[in-house]
């Protein structure tokens, strides 16, 4: 199970890896999978919400991985007040650290050789068509040669940048986070509630994602561009002193998430990358597992179909971007395309569209009335909200 | 610029903003090459755990 040599490499476990290595596999490619921690999943650098539609076409649900199942969510606007938005089953907060494995799981028993601790170093480029990776694994260094490298490294994504493409970000298009889990807190199971202000997260928002009625993933995320003065900490402190003041923390993580288009470029010669490494997430709510999940299953369809035509050229990988760009890439470049509207409304736009729902009763808005109601405030706003974090196709 | 190794999270978002790719994570820590970095400051600006100074005494 040592080979040197392997048809595809994927580097990263979390979803995008797993679920490329996963596909590649299944038709016909031999597969290895390196990652850097001890095991995929850890640390959780997630709030953990995806939504629940065609998740079933990549894992059976399974209740170990599930901490809540959503049906609501819920929007703050500045003044206190709030929305809810009902959807039938909307979603479920995941136990990331279940959830990777359980995909890793899948991805070993179609026959991807998986190893951990495993920390890739770079790439050389051999004359025959072939790369071979560096890495380390415990101490010593080792050398595999492949056909396809799959980049699912997340946002630093080092693997993009050895094959020269330029994948930094701009500091308005990432979110500074920084996310607790609270303990010895209330909450209610079935809702994630999100908190919208210039004071609360400029350029983003707060968020309490409920993993049982006593416990949440509790954050802050603020646009980078925003983040100069005041960093999502102190912006974070602040929301959890107000809101659950006598909460402990059983958990402290920080992370950026792009939030912004795909990049313009996802695979080079012999490269594709996925997921984070790529921007495949949604603009607006900073969703991306699922999101890595369809674009890893393309990947690696692509990856066994090159594999088989024996061509590993970018012409040979268009498939992915082409199929991606129609999945969700187009879906993403609208969401951005509103994303300052939605991000950077100033308090007084957010506080005029909560109240003009103040009379409906009891609090709850359909979605169906929302779009054809809206009669006063500002409707505009109200629906780019609602298509971002509710009747989108995928906001998680 | 500096990280500070006992404030860092590896979280990486430091490394996705540097325009001129000087910064690098390892398995336990961050360092930020002097050679190539431009000073801008984007790191320092990003960092959710603010483990980025202007300096080492900082």
């Amino acid at each position: 199970m040592n080979n040197a040599e392997y048809d595809v490499v994927v580097v990263g476990a979390g979803p995008a890896g797993s679920v490329t290595a996963r596909f590649a596999a299944e038709n016909g490619a031999s597969v290895l999978m390196l990652e850097r921690d001890r095991e995929a999943g850890i640390p959780v650098r997630c709030a953990e919400g995806i939504s629940s539609g065609g998740l079933d076409k990549f894992i059976d649900i399974d209740k170990r991985w599930i901490a809540a199942e959503i049906s609501t969510a819920r929007l703050y606007t500045p003044d206190g007040r709030s929305m809810d938005m009902k959807s039938e089953v909307m979603g479920y907060i995941l136990e990331r650290r279940i959830f990777d494995n359980a995909l890793c799981d899948i991805a070993c028993s179609k026959g991807v050789v998986m190893k951990t601790k495993a920390n890739v170093t770079g790439i050389v480029k051999n004359e025959d068509r072939s790369v071979t990776l560096f890495y380390k694994y415990l101490g010593k260094e080792y050398r595999v040669k492949c056909r396809i490298v799959i980049g699912a490294d997340g946002i630093e994504s080092r693997v993009g940048r050895w094959f020269g493409l330029k994948t930094n970000l701009k500091l308005e298009d990432i979110s500074s986070s920084v996310q607790y889990t609270l303990n010895n807190i209330k909450v209610e199971k079935h809702i994630i509630s999100f908190y919208f202000g210039t004071k609360i997260a400029p350029g983003g928002y707060a968020w309490i994602f409920p993993k049982s009625e006593n416990s949440a993933n509790v954050g802050v995320g603020v646009a980078g561009s925003f983040a100069k003065e005041k960093g999502a900490q102190e912006y974070l402190d602040e929301f959890v002193e107000r809101t659950f003041p006598n909460a402990s923390k059983s958990y402290t993580v920080y992370a950026g998430i792009p939030i912004t288009t795909t990049l313009p470029e996802i695979t080079a010669d012999n490269l594709m990358l996925v997921g984070d490494a790529a921007h495949q997430v949604n603009p607006i709510t900073g969703g991306g597992i699922k999101q890595a999940m369809i674009a890893g299953k393309i990947a690696g369809e692509t990856a066994a179909e090159a594999i088989r035509r024996g061509d590993f050229s970018v012409k040979a990988l268009k498939q992915y971007p082409q199929r991606w760009e129609k999945a969700l890439g187009a879906r993403h470049r609208f969401m951005y395309s509103i994303k300052e509207k939605v991000l950077y409304a100033s308090d007084e736009r957010l506080n005029k569209i909560s109240k003009m729902f103040e009379n409906t009763s009891p609090n709850m808005i359909s979605l169906t009335d929302l779009f054809k109601q809206v009669i006063k405030g500002d409707p505009k706003l109200i629906a780019d909200m609602a298509k971002a974090f509710v009747v989108s196709k995928l906001p998680f | 610029m500096f990280i500070r190794n006992d404030l860092c999270d590896l979280c990486g978002s430091c490394v996705a903003v540097c325009p001129v790719d000087a910064i690098s994570i390892e398995e336990f820590s961050a360092a930020i090459a002097e050679d190539i970095c431009t000073k801008c400051g984007n790191c320092r600006i990003v960092c959710p755990a603010r483990a980025v100074f202007e300096q080492e005494e900082s």
